[in-house]
């Protein structure tokens, strides 16, 4: 449970400075270090179990579906990690609070530094592949924000981006890897990972795994190509950088190589890739560091080199190659956060960071000079110094390289190599900057001493540095002991880390580098013009360059794509259409089923002429609406008839009323259009259109064909059986409509005052331009002959749909015809008479009338639920009324009353809100609302 | 016989009716509007426990057993899609009810129509009655999308509503060639006769299978039917869009629904199209979200992007991929709808910039805004630790093969990163790169941030508390795979006995 805490804590220390900012700085900070010392606390309490060789396990299930369970570990190298985590993480809280000025928000910096805190002990004392993910990937979004904390510079976004997607993606590389070894040996348990190192390097994955994995570790280790974005994460506030590239972030990395160190290592892929990255980075960064003028720019090379030679130290393999990487992770960490800090304060005191401008600081701030000297000398390698020591133990592992044969000298030499440049650019950071005659231009004249506590941090870390280099045993022996017992996940051979190992080779490359070092920083001019006339780039720039490409590239393709056309959308649609109904149908054997064909007869010949003729000739003057919309209903009206020849009554009174309202009320949107439709397309888009149309409709009929000629056997059969003794009624579509169908119709007479609402909050507040009206109208609006014909016909029409819908269960008819029959009665009135006359007659809202439909239909269906049947069961009876005789009541009657309110309701709406847009009140409204 | 399936299809037809009826006083309306959600939401729960159970339940509408009448039919999945919805739409609703439900008084009856219809088709066991409720979807979301008026919106609702009503031609094409075929429209029924089929015939149906491909791809905005969503995403208001994170959904439901049940006799049917429509819309949202210059279109084409990730699952076609892409549908339309609320909050703090992504006023609360935006733009690229990342490492895991691997892998995890790249753009540029003042009168209230915030801890939650999720993904997916379960208890039912009531 422990284990679990010292995770966690720092979590709940990531809200408690939020709550407690508006308390002031000092309160803010002294809340903030609770949990992390709290949690330095609870590893330092494990020590002895550990020292002793036990390894304290926490393990819940938690996603055991995907193999994520909480399953932490505190080994040696765990242990050692969270110490520098907890440990630095708390001189770094310290440390900001002097940094950090009045304005920016020491809260939330707190708050997200030990969110980063969390994530980082927890990516170290995972004990499950993915859980270990999981935190690297917060690592990743937390140092995001730590990166861009002063999200107003321009250099702090990008840098921050870029760093989020390099280690992000990194990240992502690692998932893929992780979850390739999980496949190999079953588990993501560490535990079990580490003890199948065998069988995972046999595995024929095991290169793919390798490659994924290093991707992840190489970019959060900043390791070469993936370091450009270290030193553009340098816009982050000094703290952040201490804290990062010190002793977390990028330490990230090189802990994943040791972690898997047992699973991995011990292949030649390992040992070639992971030897050369390092081996190159090493060099390389060293190289850039030397010839950076910006003094955190030199730190951040330096610190990509540091982690070229740790991860070269692990691509060794040799025998004690992982105990000196170990060191030296140590050792780094607490000389570059304390190089870091005292850059900082030289920052905050001088206000620059160009090493050009700052000069002899020696004569104004020599408390902090000498600390940071030490430093310095430490990160150098001098005697004395813990760099020293772990460095001397690389230049060791060096030499016992065999693999490479021959070439097995080209390594130390470049190690020592690298070593002048660390020289170099140490005693460059120490010389220029508190010697070297006089400051220059320092926009902060003169530089003074920081306050003690700023400095505090700085020389906590550089007593340490000194009591590392001259007393290892006492110190960290111990550490590097557990720590590398958990990398090398055997039984260690034993060494020595002490100050004297006599004359021998590894002594000599380092006295080279220093030597040389001092040589090269003499002829430091040469070396700048040298580098100046290189070829340069700002990785920032280049990055940004190639998003920008990119977005460019994605709105090119998206723009083409999608270019805004309906009929491009929809050829699409078609074609894709056309493609799906080609690849079912090509393999069918008879195009023609068995069925016997009808004998043809000329009414039928006729009538597909005339269909034909009509959809055709609608398509071809369709640029004259008008013409065309009264060709369509000529298409309408055979197939009503058609419905008629093959005896469906239902059908053809539907179809036919259908197509009146349809028509009146698409009469009525032509007047908002103009005459003519423009002729647009040009002939490759009328030959494609052609052609996808034609395709399409040969495709329906070859699929109508097929089925039609084929025997079937559907449940109509039921329907016809059961129409009368379950449903009540002999007109069977009816019945199917009202009972056996009757949830469709419910659903489609819900779609209908939808259509209604959807009408009505459409145009309520559509606003029409003005057109001019070329068309000469009728003078007399309102012919009186029509007006009474039209009231003389309401009563007529109103009985005929009464006797429509009453006669609807048993012969053709029903609700929704006999809806039609009146709506098509009142839209006579409404054109007759206008829309001022009706309204003044007919004060209905439509709206409610259809809701009002749909509601009856419905509760008509809950009906049953009272007599414990399910929704919509239907019951009917017949009763004996005077006058009229033997009359069957049927509950679907009532549905279909329902029907009927619907259609009225929905189909007037339509109507009378199109005509609403050209009432006099509304165009009257629009032009108060146009003058006010 | 208990009428609890038939809630989820009846509480929000009549609670839109009465909505219709009595629109007199916007705060009854959302009272009603907002009440009726939280008790779907109950029933829906109480509807997912019972289905967890493993029952399969039917209900015969009419008393008519099928295949002759309409049955209901309550499965896990249906469940789980029940159950999804619901808690997006009390979210939605809520959301709305914060004053972004103006102008006129049809949003609320209108959301509660399109429930319906989602609700309906969810639950149909029926073919056509599954045409049935696509209409009325169609025309609520329809309307929906022409909420508040404006050209954009007219043009976006102009072609959404012509491609999907060339999309409903289309699907009574495919369902009358079915029902030509197989003389029935019982899903269940219709997939047994199917597997009876004369193979002469065979063809026949399997046109009709791939015809019902079209336009549930067309639902679903597979490439290259995806034309419609972007511009309809990005024009419609704030809840609107929310809401329409699960419109896509319900075309991939359709195919897991259609092609598990009536054309399992045909288990390969679609996977030749699916895999590459699938790395196709991929790429096609992917690069609309790099290309968007307004944060609503972004979302948008994220919404194109988890379709793709969705079809990816579903082209892999094993019971394992199955369950991961359930999970993955019901975190991505929850954080897409999110999102879409969130940055309705964060067009309206940034005066006329709007949602375009560039330097502008920095927002009144951009804190919290900005945290919101942040944890949402981890879960939908999938960084952990929330229900985007369970969602993708759980489909990384469902690969069967290397084959199948070498296309997985790298298409989650390059479009995850270039989302991030995308993403990280926009949100530096708006909450960081300000200029100018801030508008202070447009702070938003407690409750609209509660809307996105809830969502957002779902997602959380989603994955905190994941693992008896991701079982019953299991045990759906499962259910799915062996449609015995479902014929047998389509086949043993049995009507409620007529009485002597006539």
């Amino acid at each position: 449970m422990s284990l679990l805490l010292i995770v966690l804590l720092p979590l709940l220390g990531a809200v408690l400075p939020l709550l407690t900012e508006r308390f002031g700085r000092n309160i803010c900070a002294a809340v903030a270090v609770a949990a992390p010392l709290i949690s330095a606390g609870l590893i330092i309490s494990q020590l002895p179990a550990i020292f002793a060789g036990d390894i304290p396990i926490f393990h819940v299930p938690w996603l055991s579906n995907i193999g994520l369970d909480l399953s932490l570990r505190l080994d040696g190298l765990s242990l050692m990690f969270g110490l520098l985590i907890t440990g630095i993480g708390l001189l770094v809280i310290f440390y900001a609070l002097y940094y950090l000025s009045n304005k920016d928000s020491i809260g939330k910096f707190y708050a997200i530094l030990q969110l980063f805190m969390m994530a980082m002990l927890g990516i170290v004392m995972a004990d499950n592949l993915l859980l270990l993910i999981v935190f690297w990937e917060l690592t990743s979004l937390s140092s995001f924000l730590l990166i861009g904390y002063w999200s107003y510079r321009s250099d702090a976004r990008k840098g921050a981006r870029m760093a989020l997607a390099i280690t992000g993606g990194g990240g992502l590389a690692l998932l893929a890897g992780a979850l390739l070894l999980g496949h190999m040996v079953g588990s993501f348990n560490l535990s079990v990972i580490l003890s199948n190192g065998e069988l995972i390097r046999d595995h024929k994955l095991y290169p793919i795994a390798l490659v994924l994995i290093l991707l992840g570790a190489f970019t959060k280790s900043a390791q070469f190509p993936f370091h450009f974005w270290l030193p553009h994460a340098m816009a982050a506030p000094t703290p952040v950088s201490a804290y990062l590239h010190s002793a977390t972030m990028v330490k990230a990395g090189v802990f994943l190589l040791a972690r898997l160190y047992p699973a991995l290592a011990g292949s030649e892929m390992w040992f070639f890739i992971v030897t050369f990255v390092g081996l190159i980075t090493l060099v390389y960064a060293a190289y850039t560091a030397m010839m950076k003028h910006d003094l955190k720019g030199l730190l951040a090379y330096s610190t990509i080199s540091h982690l070229g030679l740790i991860t070269m130290l692990l691509g060794l393999s040799t025998k004690l190659a992982a105990t000196a990487a170990v060191f030296h992770i140590i050792n780094h960490a607490i000389f570059k956060a304390s190089l870091f800090m005292a850059a900082g304060i030289i920052d905050h005191e001088t206000g620059t960071r160009d090493m050009r401008k700052i000069n002899g600081l020696w004569q104004y701030m020599p408390q902090t000079a000498l600390l940071a000297m030490v430093a310095a000398a430490a990160m150098a390698g001098v005697p004395l110094l813990n760099g020293f020591l772990s460095k001397e133990m690389f230049f060791n592992e060096t030499l016992h390289l065999k693999s490479l044969g021959l070439f097995s000298w080209t390594v130390p030499v470049l190690a020592t190599i690298a070593g002048i440049f660390a020289v170099a650019y140490s005693w460059r950071f120490i010389h220029d900057v508190f010697f070297n005659g006089k400051p220059v231009d320092l926009p902060k004249f003169p530089p003074h001493e920081p306050p003690p506590f700023m400095k505090a941090p700085v020389a906590i870390l550089v007593v340490l540095c000194l009591l590392v280099g001259i007393m290892p045993n006492l110190t960290v022996a111990p550490f590097i002991d557990a720590a590398s017992a958990a990398v090398a996940g055997a039984e260690l051979e034993p060494y020595e880390i002490s100050l004297w190992h006599g004359f021998n080779l590894p002594l000599l490359m380092s006295f080279t580098a220093l030597a040389g070092g001092l040589l090269l920083y003499s002829q430091r001019r040469g070396l700048f013009a040298f580098y100046e006339r290189g070829f340069h780039l700002d990785e920032k720039l280049v990055f940004e360059a190639r998003v920008q490409r990119g977005v460019r590239a994605s709105q090119w393709i998206t723009n083409t794509l999608e270019n805004g056309s309906l009929q491009r959308y929809v050829a699409w649609f078609v074609g894709f259409t056309l493609v799906m109904g080609v690849v079912g149908i090509w393999p069918l054997a008879n195009m023609t089923g068995t069925r016997p064909l009808m004998p043809l007869d000329g009414v039928s010949v006729i009538a597909a002429i005339l269909l034909i003729a009509g959809s055709v000739g609608t398509v071809l003057i369709h640029h004259n609406r008008l013409a065309s919309l009264l060709l369509l209903s000529v298409v309408g009206l055979i197939v009503s008839l058609i419905f008629v020849r093959f005896s469906a009554p239902d059908l053809a009174l539907t179809q036919i009323s259908v197509e009146v309202v349809t028509i009146v009320l698409m009469m009525l949107a032509l007047y908002f259009l103009p005459q003519l439709s423009p002729r647009q397309s040009g002939t490759l888009r009328i030959i494609r259109d052609i052609a996808l149309s034609g395709a399409a409709g040969i495709g329906v009929t070859v699929l109508t064909w097929a089925v039609l000629t084929r025997p079937y056997e559907t449940i109509a059969g039921y329907f016809l059986e059961n129409s009368v003794s379950g449903g009540g009624g002999t007109n069977v579509v009816n019945v199917i409509l009202v009972d056996f169908r009757g949830f469709d119709t419910l659903g489609e007479i819900t779609v209908l005052a939808l259509a209604a609402v959807g009408i009505l909050a459409m145009l309520r507040t559509l606003q029409l331009p003005n057109t001019s009206d070329p068309r000469s109208w009728a003078r007399e609006i309102y012919p009186p002959i029509l007006a009474v014909l039209a009231r003389v016909l309401l009563p007529l029409a109103l009985l005929v749909s009464a006797y429509i819908f009453m006669r609807g269960h048993n012969q053709p008819g029903g609700g929704f015809i006999a809806g039609l029959v009146t709506s098509v009665a009142l839209i006579l009135q409404y054109v007759s008479s206008g829309l001022s006359w009706i309204q003044e007659r007919l004060r209905w809202n439509y709206r409610s009338v259809a809701a009002l439909g749909v509601l009856i239909a419905a509760l008509t269906g809950c009906g049953a639920f009272i007599f414990g049947y399910p929704f919509l069961t239907t019951s009917f009876t017949h009763i004996h009324w005077p006058l009229v005789g033997e009359f069957e009541i049927a509950t679907a009657m009532v549905f279909d009353l329902g029907v009927y309110i619907t259609v009225v309701g929905a189909t007037l709406l339509a109507l009378a809100q199109l005509g609403m847009l050209t009432h006099p009140s509304r165009i009257k409204r629009k032009l108060t609302e146009e003058i006010a | 016989m208990s009428h609890w399936i038939l809630i989820p299809i009846l509480l929000p037809l009549f609670t839109g009716l009465a909505l219709l009826i009595w629109s007199d006083r916007i705060c009854v309306t959302r009272a009603i509007s907002a009440t009726s959600a939280l008790a779907l939401l109950a029933v829906d729960l109480l509807l997912l426990q019972r289905a967890a159970e493993g029952t399969i339940s039917l209900y015969a509408l009419g008393n008519w057993p099928p295949p002759f009448g309409i049955v209901l039919v309550l499965d896990r999945l249906a469940a789980l899609m029940l159950v999804m919805t619901s808690v997006l739409a009390l979210f939605v609703i809520w959301y709305a009810a914060c004053d972004r439900d103006q102008p006129g008084d049809s949003l609320h009856p209108l959301i509660h129509f399109l429930l319906m219809g989602l609700n309906g088709a969810f639950l149909t066991g029926d073919i056509f009655n599954l045409f049935v409720f696509f209409e009325v979807l169609l025309l609520s979301s329809y309307a929906l999308l022409l909420h508040g008026g404006g050209k954009e919106r007219a043009r976006a609702g102009f072609h959404y509503v012509v491609l999907n009503l060339a999309g409903s031609a289309l699907f009574l094409i495919a369902v009358s060639l079915l029902y030509g075929v197989t003389g029935t429209l019982n899903m269940a029924d219709m997939g047994q006769r199917i597997a009876q089929l004369d193979p002469a015939d065979r063809p026949l149906a399997i046109t009709g299978g791939l015809l019902l491909f079209a336009v549930f791809g067309l639902k679903a905005a597979v490439a290259p039917l995806y034309f419609w969503l972007p511009s309809a995403y990005a024009a419609a208001a704030g809840p609107v869009a929310a809401l329409f994170a699960v419109m896509t959904k319900l075309g991939i439901y359709s195919m897991v629904r259609v092609y598990s049940l009536v054309f399992a006799s045909e288990p390969g049917l679609l996977l030749p199209w699916l895999w590459p429509l699938a790395l196709v819309t991929l790429a096609a949202g992917i690069v609309g979200v790099l290309a968007a210059r307004e944060l609503r279109r972004q979302v948008a084409y994220l919404v194109l992007v988890s379709v793709g990730t969705l079809l990816l699952g579903v082209a892999m076609n094993s019971q394992q991929a199955l369950a991961a892409s359930l999970y993955y549908l019901v975190h991505s339309t929850w954080i897409c709808a999110a999102l879409f609320i969130l940055v309705d909050l964060m067009r309206q703090q940034r005066g006329l910039l709007e949602d375009t992504i560039e330097s502008g006023p920095p927002l009144v609360q951009g804190t919290i805004l900005g945290i919101f935006f942040f944890v949402a733009c981890a879960s939908v690229v999938g960084l952990p630790p929330t229900s985007g990342f369970v969602g993708k490492v759980n489909l990384m895991q469902a690969v069967s093969s290397t084959v199948e691997a070498v296309w997985v892998w790298p298409a989650l995890l390059i479009s995850g990163l270039l989302t991030i790249t995308a993403l990280s753009r926009s949100g530096t540029t708006i909450f960081w790169r300000t200029t100018g003042d801030v508008i202070a009168q447009s702070r938003a209230g407690v409750m609209p941030m509660v809307a996105v915030g809830g969502l957002l801890l779902i997602s959380i939650v989603f994955s905190f508390a994941g693992d008896p999720v991701l079982s019953f993904m299991s045990d759906t997916a499962q259910q799915l795979a062996d449609s015995t379960a479902y014929l047998e208890a389509s086949s043993l039912f049995q009507p409620v006995e007529r009485g002597d009531i006539r």
